[in-house]
């Protein structure tokens, strides 16, 4: 069966890989983008890199444009200006998409919208990039023995009683963030997004999440964290961008500064632009 | 103990099942007290001939429901399609090109409601409602509120091979019917356009992150049921060999109804194909039934509306984790609690 798997993965593996990857030390690197919507900015002059296995955490309050800038990074929709480069290789916003960011090997695991709740773990997995038969049907037999593989190897999945043909409302918060997870890991992305993706879970739920994105890491692949809590995101991330008013006004690499020293930095950030309002 | 949990985990596992232990209840309940009329042959021939119209509406009816949106006006296609259909062959057009035309303009109908729907964003069920409306004022001014009698249609090809009698007895209607329950069945439950449909049922955010497109889907879904729709009048047209301005007109209810009996559930996210053939033969089967008991016309509608309650309910009970009630129930009723077991 280990045979017949490795068959079936690998021209999935070759859709996502493409050759001139594996040089350029950057898995990402936006130059210059803005949003407008209307005549409201939400996005100004982002210039941000990761790097080909780096975590970065993106921290900023409500409103900083977090949301704004997963959207277009994952296609959802075009920058009023500015360039993204994925691999070393400019992006053509026109035909950018939701399905060429997974071609280009993003992939974002959202805080709510990752699963279908009532359609079974097997679905969830292909869902959007089905293995087909000739006409567009699906290859039942082959994507449920996959999904098992990503739930066994890839995402350690011992939940008892949760098998692929399991609906995804029976899952813990924190094992649909692990399906997610390991969805995006076998679809071979090289920048995993995480936007909010502990929002409204338990403490025991947050700590299956964290270690799922420390696979992210042992697998050699780039994410971007993007959380309100300053510890989760202080445990997992190399370096820490700061964003606020549609801005990134810091960058600080983890070596550089301590849990406490950031908490207060972003305190203190946060005081000074009252501070600002109120003169 | 463990009998009776395996017992419903089983009837609520096989996709359609609890809904056909009710019709054959149901037939079951028709035979003891009319056992002259339904141990015959000939009541399920005539179920047979008169089912497949709204059984053919109800599986199209499923996916747009799965899909979390509904269609109103599906009744006025059956009317305009019938009507393509009967005036091309008035007019010494051959039959093929009737249907194809019926086809053909319920698919446009169909196609126009998914456009309301997907681009312009009019929610379903004011756009199709505004269609129904609008469809039937068409089909009436074109018919110029007459009705076509087509019975020299009786004897060509098509109406043999849609609306014959398959040796002299099997309305070929039925097997049409089934055979697009299978297929509706495999494009719902094993084809990407279905699983996109249930995603988009379940949630419409989570399917358009994952790179589905979710307006051309709702599209395509709509000119479906229109296609589908189109179909049910040409074999209903076909079969009555007449056509009538008003046709199709009671088929709303009833229809609906099918859908909700089989289990398909009104939040969108899951259809169930098999239950909603099930549902239509129930909710086309209650009438005859009950009036061919003696129990008088006037019960009909309680029967009706009690058979209905009673098979939502059932699916309600069963999909929602009702299984493990169910069955510590029956445990309960077959092995009396020993203190402490619970």
């Amino acid at each position: 069966m280990p045979d017949n798997l490795g068959d079936t993965s690998a021209p999935l593996m070759a859709t996502a890989a493409s050759e001139g990857r594996a040089h350029d030390p950057t898995a990402l690197g936006m130059v210059g983008i803005e949003k407008y919507f209307g005549l409201v900015c939400a996005l100004r002059n982002i210039n941000l890199e990761v790097g080909r296995n780096e975590i970065v955490g993106l921290i900023g309050d409500n409103g900083a444009g977090k949301s704004t800038l997963v959207k277009i990074l994952t296609g959802v929709f075009p920058p009023t200006r500015g360039e993204l480069s994925i691999a070393g290789r400019k992006v053509d916003w026109r035909g950018y998409s939701v399905l060429s960011a997974h071609a280009h090997g993003i992939e974002t695991v959202y805080q709510d919208k990752s699963l279908g709740e009532k359609q079974a773990l097997w679905r969830n997995f292909f869902i959007g990039r089905e293995i087909t038969l000739p006409f567009g049907f699906i290859n039942v037999k082959r994507e449920k023995e996959i999904a098992q593989e990503i739930m066994l190897s890839t995402i350690g999945f011992r939940g008892k009683g949760i098998t692929v043909d399991s609906r995804a409302s029976k899952l813990s918060g924190g094992e649909r963030q692990g399906v997610a997870i390991g969805r995006a890991m076998h679809f071979e992305a090289d920048l995993i997004i995480l936007d909010e993706p502990t929002v409204a879970l338990s403490l025991k739920e947050v700590r299956k999440v964290l270690n799922f994105v420390h696979k992210i890491k042992e697998a050699g692949k780039a994410s971007i964290y993007i959380s309100h809590d300053i510890q989760d995101v202080y445990e997992i991330s190399d370096r820490f961008i700061v964003m606020d008013r549609g801005e990134i006004v810091a960058s600080i690499a983890k070596k550089d500064i301590s849990l406490k020293a950031l908490d207060e930095f972003l305190l203190e950030y946060a005081h000074g632009l009252k501070d600002k309002e109120q003169s | 103990m463990k009998k009776g949990s395996a017992f419903f985990s089983v009837v609520a596992r096989v996709e359609g099942l609890p809904i056909a232990v009710v019709l054959a209840a149901l037939y079951l309940v028709f035979i003891i007290l009319t056992p002259q009329v339904f141990l015959g042959y000939r009541i399920y021939m005539s179920f047979f001939q008169t089912v497949p119209p709204q059984l053919v509406l109800a599986l199209g009816l499923t996916l747009v429901i799965t899909a979390g949106e509904i269609d109103l006006s599906f009744p006025a296609v059956v009317a305009l399609s019938g009507f393509l259909f009967a005036w091309s062959f008035k007019h010494g057009l051959p039959p093929w090109f009737g249907f194809l035309a019926g086809l053909a303009g319920g698919g446009l109908v169909g196609y126009i409601n998914g456009v309301l729907v997907a681009r312009v964003r009019v929610p379903s069920i004011m756009a199709t409602l505004a269609t129904q409306f609008f469809w039937y004022g068409v089909t009436i001014l074109l018919a110029g509120g007459l009705q076509l009698d087509i019975a020299a249609v009786i004897p060509t090809l098509a109406h043999t091979i849609f609306t014959g009698r398959l040796f002299g007895v099997m309305p070929t209607q039925a097997l049409w019917a089934v055979g697009l329950a299978a297929v509706m069945w495999f494009i719902l439950n094993r084809h990407k356009f279905g699983e996109a449909i249930m995603f988009i049922g379940d949630n419409a955010e989570v399917a358009r992150v994952m790179g589905i497109n979710v307006e051309s889907t709702r599209v395509a879904l709509f000119t479906l049921m229109g296609l589908i729709a189109g179909f049910a009048g040409l074999i209903l047209t076909s079969e009555i060999n007449v056509f009538y301005p008003t046709q199709g007109g009671g088929f709303l209810l009833p229809v609906m109804a099918a859908v909700f009996i089989g289990g398909t559930s009104i939040a969108g996210g899951n259809g169930v194909i098999v239950g909603t053939v099930f549902g239509a033969y129930i909710i086309g089967s209650l009438e005859a039934g009950v009036v061919a008991t003696g129990v008088g016309g006037y019960w009909v509608q309680l029967v009706e509306g009690l058979v209905m309650a009673a098979s939502v309910i059932l699916n309600i009970v069963i999909s929602e984790g009702g299984v493990s009630v169910l069955s510590r129930a029956v445990r309960k009723w077959t092995v009396p609690d020993r203190p402490g077991s619970s």
